[in-house]
């Protein structure tokens, strides 16, 4: 088999996917996506609705086929096979539960199919019915558990066959929030404890950014970023990803210097400071400058480096959020932490003045 | 979702409780009243002479009765399961495959039996049988109407099965094949069991239709295959007897326990 060469648990080379509906036009959903997803890693796919990322998942499972491009699982091209050849399991939206099966039948099912011996079926499912912590309710129609239950279920059954690789499609979206953040421990300890690649696909840059090894960020059917959470939140590539992960400032300006590799950006807020070149490219011109809500504090008027007037002040427990409106007209916000000393902060309509953290600014690829 | 709060209560408005009653009424006392005189002691249909249940023992040992009721159970029997079987296929065929030209018009043709007049069908499936029989010399006896009946009760049992089809969460089979299900296996394990309160409704439409067809099986019956609603047909045309209500409440007193039984498969398998 060569694994130690394809060390790729799932490689797509090239791959689109076109859907043509009667009379209608077609419509791209995969436009030349190409990514690597290494064994034994949390991937996650996250974007927008319609961006493809559940079309990416559905040709990795084998419920759609590409239109072209290859799919490798470790090695082996997969694009064309169908759905129940593929050692591939997924966990669905609505978790697809089988309702005329009870939770054990369900787990079973796939075992089953397989051909198991009925000893290792019944052993498994049990193991599968202690890891999702379920064993009392084995006997019951799917139909009467919780959502949060079913969810498990869902997990367990996808889990049995030991896939070697679990693709999960927003798996958590039904659930409410505290259950959410459970559930998101939950998978990131059956990740570590089962030892499988997961491919999990979500519109939430929040999930993504907690549960990931890796993200693959995507709009429109292309792939725009991949990397960790740090780089993807640290050093976004592109405006989409800038703007879809976190909250984030843009400020307009051209490069006035490049010493020693390090632009120097004169923003039209007024000042002129330092940032990050973009990976693999030296900008040049008019450029936009990122920077984080956190990587900037609130100064009394005339200290710090951007002067403005504070337009609005939101409260949010933790942390409050000024927006500050600079010089040219753009409105840039901060966001300081509730520490209690700070309770007699500047009110709307105040002048005030913003401190850049070091080395925070990122000038985008554009 | 909330259909309590929406718009008109129709139960409150002025008349709805006296319209109801009227048509429940006009409904079933006939009914009410055939079934008690089923029970008369007298000779005359409609001349009440004390309580016997002297009438269900002539017409249960009536030789026509008897012949009648195996033809019509032989020819039902038949329809079902012809019907229902090809339904369900046909029925798959539209919802589960990728959507083919000519799918709608095949829909509709399959559905069209249900709007033409069943006279019209009845004249078309006497004159086909003529015509057989004398090109070809062709007669299947009682076939003939099991052959006829097979085919008008497919969109009857075909309804409720494509109801259920569609309504039918697709994931469920992305998730059996998904599982190393083969289309075979998905189809045995999920879709099928899935499916049996549909293909039960179905079945049990397609029964209800052919054994109370008369229209149809009256114009293609010959000498010999009389079934039930052609014997009580012919009854009527003599001097009335109570044995026909007895018929009728006999007949009745089965539809009933049938439906209860159809619907209580279709409420356990939901």
């Amino acid at each position: 088999m060569g694994l130690a060469d394809n060390k790729a648990a799932i490689a797509a080379q090239n791959v689109s996917k076109v859907f043509r509906g009667a009379g209608q036009e077609a419509v791209a959903a995969l436009d030349n996506v190409s990514l690597t997803i290494n064994q034994n890693e949390f991937f996650t796919l996250l974007g927008p609705s319609g961006c493809g990322k559940t079309t990416l998942l559905r040709l990795i499972a084998g419920f759609e086929f590409p239109t072209d491009g290859h799919i490798y699982l470790y090695g082996e091209d997969i694009a064309l096979l169908p759905a129940y050849k593929r050692p591939v399991n997924t966990v669905f939206q609505n978790y697809a539960l089988f309702p005329h099966m009870t939770v054990a039948q369900n787990i079973a099912f796939g075992l089953e199919m397989l051909g198991k011996p009925k000893a290792e079926i019944d052993a498994r499912v049990l193991a599968m019915l202690k890891l999702v912590r379920m064993e009392e309710l084995s006997g019951r129609k799917t139909s009467q558990i919780s959502g949060g239950q079913q969810q498990r279920v869902a997990l367990a059954r996808a889990l049995a066959p030991k896939p070697k690789v679990l693709l999960l499609d927003e798996p958590l979206s039904a659930l409410d929030y505290k259950l959410r953040k459970e559930m998101q421990i939950e998978l990131k300890r059956l990740q570590t404890e089962t030892g499988i690649t997961f491919i999990f696909v979500t519109h939430d840059q929040e999930e993504a950014l907690t549960m990931s090894d890796r993200i693959a960020v995507m709009s429109k059917g292309k792939v725009l970023q991949v990397g960790t959470p740090h780089e993807i939140y640290d050093h976004p590539a592109e405006r989409f990803v800038a703007n879809f992960i976190g909250e984030t400032n843009f400020l307009k300006g051209e490069i006035v210097s490049s010493a020693k590799g390090v632009p120097r950006v004169k923003l039209e807020a007024g000042p002129t400071i330092s940032a990050d070149a973009p990976r693999g490219g030296q900008p040049a011109g008019k450029v936009t400058v990122v920077l984080r809500p956190e990587q900037a504090t609130l100064v009394p008027a005339g200290k710090g480096e951007l002067q403005g007037v504070v337009d609005n002040v939101v409260f949010f427990g933790t942390d409050t959020h000024f927006h500050v409106r600079l010089a040219d007209g753009s409105m840039f916000m901060t966001r300081q932490q509730n520490s209690g000393a700070n309770a007699g902060g500047p009110k709307a309509g105040d002048k005030a003045g913003i401190q850049l953290a070091a080395n925070a600014a990122r000038i985008l690829k554009d | 979702m909330n259909k309590v709060n929406a718009s008109v209560d129709i139960k409150t408005q002025p008349g709805f409780k006296a319209v109801a009653i009227l048509c429940l009424a006009m409904l079933y006392t006939p009914i009410l009243v055939l079934i008690i005189f089923a029970f008369n002691a007298g000779n005359l249909m409609m001349h009440w002479e004390g309580v016997s249940l002297r009438w269900f023992g002539v017409a249960l040992a009536n030789q026509d009765f008897q012949s009648a009721a195996r033809n019509t159970f032989m020819i039902s029997i038949v329809a079902t399961l012809v019907s229902t079987v090809t339904a369900t296929l046909a029925a798959i065929g539209m919802t589960r495959v990728k959507a083919w030209p000519g799918m709608r018009m095949a829909f509709m043709i399959i559905n069209l039996p249900l709007m033409v007049p069943e006279i019209i069908t009845a004249v078309a499936t006497l004159s086909f049988f003529a015509l057989l029989a004398k090109g070809l010399g062709l007669n299947f006896g009682i076939g003939n109407i099991m052959l006829a009946h097979c085919v008008f009760c497919i969109p009857f049992a075909f309804m409720p099965i494509r109801a259920r089809l569609e309504d039918m969460d697709l994931t469920l089979e992305n998730a059996a094949a998904d599982l190393y299900a083969t289309p075979w296996q998905a189809f045995r394990r999920v879709t099928f069991p899935l499916l049996v309160p549909g293909i039960a409704s179905g079945a049990a439409l397609a029964f209800i239709v052919s054994f109370d067809d008369f229209t149809i099986t009256q114009l293609v019956a010959g000498p010999g295959q009389t079934t039930l609603p052609l014997y009580i047909w012919d009854q009527t045309r003599r001097p009335m007897t109570p044995e026909i209500n007895a018929i009728s409440a006999v007949l009745l007193l089965f539809s009933i326990s049938f439906i209860i039984i159809s619907f209580l498969i279709a409420r356990k398998r939901k």
